[in-house]
């Protein structure tokens, strides 16, 4: 490991240790829905039964057992609309975050290696991304292009690298004085492979803790949109269109919004909680 | 001091011209303004009169310079479905919106610092730990979500607050709260964060030497220095809950700047798009300055960075 790394690492705490883990636990469980849900539930996501509208869920009385999660206002199976919607909160989450991960860390890496002028450049670009409305500018463009994934993927890679150069070009900045890398220097290494052999190696793991937050948000932000109407286009179960769809009956069966939030809130925990526990584990200061 | 003041300012206009650019830019990706402007059922010959009344028939360059010419002076164009000008209609939904942000980050501050104060004397306990998890739960709230569930408990359920509107100060308490959860877990942290690192200074042991009271320790020594990142970082929040309360009013259907930048998305209304994304952007770079100078003013360590 680098001195970075190492410098900065703490004791690790019990509790932190359990919501490590407890994290995992969740992300895990998400992960293996996103794969073999959809496979696995009874149910088709998108067929409808008009004749089975909003049958309450397992924990209330007069349930369907057909439908242990009962059924949306079109008489879908909430179940495996959860389930799919899980695939597609993953999906987006690992998806934009590869995206602006490339954008972030290509950005990062040169500033903090290169100082100077380009250092100048990437700074400059940094303010002006964070004071561009993200929430706003991604509905605009979904809005005037039309809503499609790979254009929300793309449109949210734009807009959340930030936080992967800002940590990229402080690690690349500290490692860049290390002996290792005065060494490689002197041993007649190119910039090229210094960077990829030397510097990347030894900023990962910074990195690493930046993907899991990063997804999280992205998996957020993909919910804001669709709830507002302009993310996942209907009718695929996003967990924000799912909650949109349902908000006109929420006064009156407060579960049909329940269900898709409380999915929501516990894999952005569970991710959140990997995170940190990550950070812990690697030493890393936040960002 | 004054040449710190200077190159911020500069940096400031250099991004606002960059913004404006974008936000241009922006508007022009859907291709033919003038045809989706005329909507699905509009003849060639529509399309060209709106071409030519709305000047959309001269090139790019030109439609460019002249956006940026009238922003500068404050003229950012007119509006396309509310046949008003666009400056007219961001004034007539500024205040709400203002009024949100600003009830959001006192709520904000009014429970994080407390809490942050509290978790760093209590440092290590379980009291700090709770803190942290609320913290934790904090960031992973969908901010819509919550307002949907405050909405059916206290609108709906217990009938105290206001489901909609912007009657009366009520209205803003259930928005300001929802707004207020996006900004407590990163205020609370730094607190945290800053009063720990203040406590172990050599001016705090010198002042515990020096037999002064625990309160006094506290609130005169410790966080007037920790007080400085969390200045910085609340500034730079308000800006971001402003750019984000569009979701917040959308549901709360509060008729601030950001309902009117979702009605002008959904209509096509481009100047409207163009100019809430500029109005959001130079009010975010206007507070970040803000706190920076302010940072220098508190911390003369700053004025060289």
């Amino acid at each position: 490991m680098s001195g970075v790394a190492v410098s900065s690492a703490g004791p690790r705490r019990g509790w932190r240790s359990v919501s490590t883990w407890i994290g995992a636990i969740i992300v895990g469980l998400a992960a293996f829905a996103a794969i073999f849900g959809p496979s696995l539930v009874p149910h088709d996501p998108f067929t409808q039964d008009l004749g089975k509208r909003l049958l309450v869920p397992f924990w209330m009385e007069g349930t369907d057992p057909q439908h242990i999660f009962g059924t949306d206002q079109l008489g879908r199976d909430y179940l495996a609309r959860l389930v799919y919607g899980c695939r597609i909160s993953m999906m987006i989450g690992v998806t934009v975050s590869i995206v602006s991960g490339l954008i972030g860390i290509t950005l990062g890496v040169l500033g903090g290696f290169m100082g100077g002028r380009v250092d100048d450049a990437v700074l400059f670009a940094i303010t002006t991304r964070l004071s561009i409305p993200v929430v706003l500018v991604a509905l605009a463009v979904v809005g005037l292009l039309g809503t499609s994934m790979t254009l929300l993927v793309l449109t949210l890679g734009l807009l959340l690298w930030d936080r992967f150069a800002v940590v990229a070009r402080s690690t690349t900045m500290q490692v860049r004085n290390l002996d290792f890398v005065s060494a490689a220097w002197c041993a007649g290494c190119s910039r090229f492979r210094i960077l990829t052999r030397e510097v990347l190696p030894n900023i990962a793991s910074h990195l690493v803790v930046v993907a899991t937050l990063e997804i999280a948000l992205a998996i957020l932000l993909e919910a804001t949109l669709s709830f507002l109407g302009l993310g996942v286009p209907p009718p695929l179960p996003s967990w924000g269109l799912m909650i949109a769809e349902a908000k006109d009956y929420m006064f009156f069966s407060p579960w049909v919004i329940m269900i898709p939030g409380v999915a929501l809130f516990i894999l952005v925990l569970g991710i959140n909680l990997l995170g940190d526990g990550l950070r812990d584990l690697f030493g890393a200061r936040s960002p | 001091m004054l040449q710190f003041f200077i190159r911020r300012l500069i940096v400031a206009a250099l991004v606002t011209a960059t913004v404006m650019t974008l936000a241009f830019i922006l508007t022009r990706l859907s291709g033919d303004l003038a045809t989706s402007i005329a909507g699905a059922n509009a003849t060639a010959a529509d399309i060209e009169a709106i071409r030519k009344a709305y000047g959309l028939d001269r090139p790019v360059l030109t439609q460019f310079f002249d956006w940026i010419g009238r922003a500068a002076t404050g003229d950012l164009g007119e509006s396309y479905f509310f046949k008003a000008s666009v400056a007219s209609l961001i004034a007539e939904r500024l205040p709400v919106t203002l009024t949100l942000g600003i009830t959001g980050l006192s709520i904000a501050l009014l429970v994080s610092l407390p809490l942050g104060i509290l978790a760093a004397v209590k440092e290590n306990t379980t009291f700090d730990r709770a803190v942290q998890v609320v913290a934790l739960l904090g960031q992973a709230m969908p901010s819509f979500w919550l307002g949907l569930i405050l909405m059916i408990v206290f609108g709906l359920q217990l009938g105290w607050l206001p489901i909609s509107g912007t009657d009366s100060w009520e209205s803003f308490i259930m928005p300001g709260v929802v707004l207020a959860f996006s900004a407590i877990p990163a205020l609370t942290r730094l607190t945290r964060a800053g009063m720990i690192q203040a406590m172990s200074s050599d001016y705090i042991r010198t002042a515990r030497a020096k037999g002064l009271s625990r309160a006094s320790i506290l609130l005169k020594h410790a966080l007037r220095n920790a007080a400085i990142p969390v200045v910085a970082i609340a500034a730079v929040q308000l800006g971001f809950m402003l750019g984000g309360s569009i979701v917040i009013e959308q549901v709360f259907a509060l008729h601030g700047v950001g309902f009117l930048a979702w009605e002008s998305i959904s209509k096509n209304d481009f100047p409207v798009v163009q100019a809430v994304v500029l109005v959001l952007a130079v009010i975010y770079i206007a507070l970040t300055m803000l706190a920076d100078m302010m940072n220098a003013v508190l911390d003369p360590r700053l004025r060289g960075a």
